[in-house]
């Protein structure tokens, strides 16, 4: 891959079997994400303040901006990790209903909450593998039970994805005997095992040792050239201006400025943000 | 020491060893039943939930167990409504009286040590369930209880051993556990001393095998808290 990565969308939705080809400018992708006008507080401190922001199916996105900026927030938002205090988050179309409650807003229904989280892969800053169960047990373990599937299939899927993340040998392993490299493309195993029409990533390197970076970033990589629709919150300055086809910055809970990476990295226009990069 | 004497006391009080154990499997069993169940309520955000377990746990752990069992003993068939009820006949048994008011002790001691090992699991593994897609009760039942009984299996051995001891509060009632028989043989011999080095020998050994049963089970039941199986590391270094 060359050092810019593939910027236009075209190339990967290409790429993607059985996905149409754009053909012309004005049909995109599906939408994958769709949030407007998102709000949340903790209490007095309103984090996020008014954001909207659109993923087509595809994209990769790289959410950047200082600590206490709302990155991580938002990215939970979508999949009401974190339930919003207004706004709206739609999920391939898919309006997930919040009504008002004492503090905000709570979901009508879990279940559909349940159900779009199902096909939404979430990889943790802290990994968070079950610590009870080893590496293909915890792979296996949503496929099974929460999307009943057979057995077997996901047995033999989970193996092929811990293959991928190149784990394969430390399957029957418990992750309190992994390294935090090797935990953290276990867990990005476990949300593939999902079949995820979307992947999250909250800070996946932030807790990693300087030399385990490298093997999670390059699993990504893959990951993204793949087609796979990703929003990564992350610290990662090289991977998101080359493997993002779109970054977006935060500060102080608005979205300060967006665009392509090129546009981002080195046009930028807002003075936070060039304090920002240049830090 | 007469040890003639000790072994024909060995011999009277080994016949109470089933009775002993009777009745402190039943009621852990019994107990442990009630005790998830109290230790959800106790930490439910349901005020009334919550209100009843606390009150119940607060209660029967701040009264002598020989107290909840004279009052059930004695206390319950003062009442006319009591004895004229359908459980009469299992309440006025000393056995089922000993059995409810060791239940009703353990299940709220047991709901404690659960609720202690549940709050012990880590949030960002709750949190993993439920980004997968787990309702709530999945995530009790695959993610949060396994790991929950992993960590109060230390605490509720304790309690297992608790348990034993205390089922000789049950001779006080009549019962002939091994206390009761015990008791029986120091009225006929005076000899108090003798006889109770016997029973406390008894109850050793029961417990004995307790703990390392318990220990066992912890062994058994939690391979990811030891480090890598040494085979496994000579493999991968191969």
């Amino acid at each position: 891959m060359s050092a810019k990565g593939r910027p236009e969308r075209e190339y990967r939705s290409a790429q993607r079997e059985g996905a149409p080809v754009r053909s012309s400018a004005d049909t995109s992708p599906p939408l994958a994400v769709k949030i407007e006008g998102l709000r949340k507080s903790f209490g007095t401190l309103e984090v996020l303040k008014g954001i909207s922001l659109e993923a087509h199916e595809g994209d990769v996105i790289s959410i950047l901006g200082s600590s206490g900026s709302g990155k991580s927030t938002l990215l939970r938002c979508i999949n009401m990790l974190e339930t919003p205090s207004a706004g709206e988050v739609s999920i391939y179309g898919e309006t997930i209903r919040l009504v008002p409650s004492r503090d905000g807003m709570r979901p009508v229904s879990m279940r559909q909450v349940d159900a779009v989280r199902s096909r939404i892969g979430m990889v943790f800053q802290s990994f968070n593998l079950w610590s009870h169960m080893t590496v293909l047990e915890n792979v296996i373990e949503a496929p099974i039970h929460v999307q009943r599937r057979p057995r077997a299939e996901c047995i033999a899927e989970g193996e092929a994805l811990l293959e991928k993340v190149g784990i394969a040998e430390k399957r029957n392993h418990y992750p309190a005997h992994l390294s935090g490299g090797q935990q953290q493309r276990a867990a990005i195993a476990r949300a593939l095992a999902q079949r995820p029409r979307l992947m999250l990533f909250d800070e996946p390197t932030s807790a990693l040792d300087p030399e385990l970076v490298g093997e999670v970033l390059r699993v990504m990589r893959v990951l993204a050239t793949e087609g796979r629709t990703m929003l990564v919150v992350t610290h990662e300055m090289g991977f998101a201006r080359e493997v993002s086809n779109k970054v977006v910055f935060l500060h102080q809970g608005v979205i300060e400025e967006q665009g392509s990476p090129d546009q981002v990295f080195d046009q930028s226009r807002s003075e936070r943000l060039k304090q920002f990069l240049s830090a | 020491m007469d040890f003639r004497f000790l072994l024909d006391t060995l011999l009277m009080l080994l016949p109470g060893v089933p009775l002993t154990l009777q009745l402190a499997l039943s009621s852990l069993a019994l107990g442990g039943l009630f005790a998830l169940p109290l230790a959800l309520m106790r930490m439910s955000s349901i005020a009334p939930l919550n209100w009843v377990a606390r009150s119940y746990v607060f209660a029967f752990r701040s009264t002598p167990l020989l107290v909840q069992i004279f009052l059930i003993y004695y206390g319950l068939g003062q009442f006319r409504e009591v004895r004229a009820s359908l459980l009469w006949p299992i309440l006025r048994e000393p056995y089922w009286c000993a059995v409810i008011a060791l239940t009703l002790n353990t299940a709220a001691y047991s709901s404690e040590i659960i609720r202690g090992g549940i709050l012990a699991v880590p949030f960002g593994q709750i949190e993993a369930a439920r980004a997968v897609g787990m309702n709530r009760l999945m995530a009790l039942r695959r993610i949060i209880v396994p790991q929950a009984y992993r960590q109060a299996l230390p605490a509720y051995g304790n309690e297992l051993i608790l348990m034993i001891k205390a089922t000789s509060l049950a001779s006080i009632i009549t019962i002939m556990e091994v206390t009761g028989i015990a008791a029986k043989l120091i009225s006929e011999t005076f000899r108090a001393v003798e006889v109770f080095i016997v029973a406390g020998a008894v109850y050793l050994v029961i417990n004995f095998v307790v703990t390392r049963l318990v220990e066992f089970a912890e062994h058994r039941l939690t391979p990811h808290l030891r480090s890598a199986p040494i085979s496994a590391a000579l493999r991968e270094r191969a």
